[in-house]
């Protein structure tokens, strides 16, 4: 059996990159990436917490609450992380909550020793 | 009777964004049992132990979070006195009667809003359709159980912002009695109360939160500690999103441990704490010593469990 097709993800916000499975979401890659600041919440797409902008490629997105990603967003390319999948290589930038969290922690840890 | 008024939690009314993934986690994973559908797509479930037709109701929906809370009360004429001390109160909104059978084999409620922003409900009827065993010898436990399999629907813990309003509501109107509450501050303003009908620590717990009518959680019940850690391996086993646990809270003293359904929405099972009586002297808790009060074990406080709602 074919593996599933992996992809490259780009963070805007921090200039990382990370491979995403094409059945594994934006969220759940991020998580491997094993440092401190990615926000997890739900993990279902009602928190509303893992919220991004897709700027460059294609995903494939599972039902998201209408709370946190209105449709206008929707079509502007806002996806909450955990409920979408990478159907190319990608770059995405973290807003709101997701940034806060993400530029923080890289900041603490790029501080000089 | 002892206990008399509001009786306990009857049924909590869940959004979910795909009904059919949330079956799954419903009646598989957590083990709750499918009673009914009805004509507009909600399903119905009760846990196990619980003798009345149904203690949660999803509806799938475009958003995640909770339509509303119900709670049983002793009877019918309670029901209507309640709901005329509701009205007298002033401090309940979005006051309306909905009419018996809205709910499958369920009477009328009474239901209002109280100042945090949710949907609370009370009820005097509903069919009970029994636990599976018989009322004349029964077995200790039904056949055929799946999942965590918790006994019954316990509480829910909701965000919102008037909590002081709220906890007026439910003290001076319904009955509560305040069992446990969080202080911040030198001015040690409430910022959680724990609030019962019964002789459990809580049977609804509210925290404040600058949202109004936010979700933290579901909560059902387990026998022990043992069933909490099983409860962890169907968690893994199971896929499941993990929020926090296996562990034990200060406030409550119960076992638990928290994920979440796949819309979203938190879940806990837990099993244990203390038995309260209505002149049990009320327990207060300092902001400095939150992470001890939530989380008996690590003593830290986390901002996903602290911040994450629906």
């Amino acid at each position: 059996m074919a593996a599933n097709p992996c992809f490259s993800v780009a963070i805007g916000n921090t200039q990382e990159r990370y491979a995403c499975r094409s059945d594994q979401t934006l969220l759940g890659g991020m998580e491997q990436l094993g440092r401190k600041g990615i926000p997890v919440g739900c993990r279902g797409g009602g928190c509303g917490i893992c919220k991004v902008r897709i700027e460059a490629g294609r995903t494939r997105c599972e039902r998201m609450s209408r709370s946190h990603i209105s449709a206008d967003e929707e079509a502007e390319g806002y996806v909450l992380a955990c409920r979408a999948y990478p159907e190319s290589d990608l770059q995405l930038q973290a807003v709101a909550r997701m940034a806060r969290c993400i530029e923080r922690h890289l900041a603490v840890t790029r501080s000089p020793t | 009777m002892a206990l008399t008024g509001v009786l306990r939690p009857g049924h909590v009314q869940l959004r979910v964004l795909d009904l059919e993934a949330a079956l799954k986690h419903y009646r598989d994973v957590l083990g709750l049992i499918e009673t009914a559908r009805d004509a507009q797509g909600r399903i119905y479930f009760k846990a196990w132990d619980e003798h009345d037709h149904h203690s949660v109701v999803l509806r799938e929906a475009d958003t995640a979070g909770m339509d509303f809370m119900g709670f049983r009360v002793d009877s019918p004429a309670t029901l209507d006195k309640l709901a005329a001390d509701l009205k007298a109160s002033g401090l309940a909104t979005d006051m309306q009667w909905i009419a018996a059978g809205e709910h499958l084999r369920t009477g009328k409620r009474f239901r209002f809003t109280v100042p945090t922003g949710h949907a609370i409900e009370l009820f005097a009827e509903k069919e009970k359709v029994g636990n599976g065993m018989p009322y004349e010898n029964p077995e200790i436990s039904p056949d055929d159980l799946k999942g965590m399999a918790p006994s019954r629907f316990d509480h829910c813990l909701l965000y919102g912002d008037d909590l002081d309003g709220t906890v007026k509501v439910f003290t001076e109107v319904l009955g509560f009695n305040l069992a446990e509450s969080v202080v911040a501050g030198p001015e040690r303003m409430a910022i959680a109360a724990f609030l019962t009908c019964s002789t459990k620590p809580h049977d609804i717990a509210f925290i404040r939160h600058p949202e109004k009518n936010k979700f933290h959680h579901a909560s059902f019940l387990l026998d022990n500690w043992g069933e909490v850690l099983k409860a962890a391996d169907i968690i893994t086993k199971k896929r499941v999103s993990l929020d926090i646990g296996p562990t034990r809270h200060g406030i409550t003293r119960g076992e638990t441990i928290y994920f979440f359904d796949p819309s979203g929405n938190r879940n806990e099972v837990f099993s244990g704490g203390y038995v309260f009586y209505p002149d049990k002297p009320p327990l207060t808790w300092t902001d400095d010593e939150l992470g001890r009060a939530i989380f008996y074990h690590d003593r830290k406080l986390n901002e996903n469990f602290l911040s994450v709602v629906t």
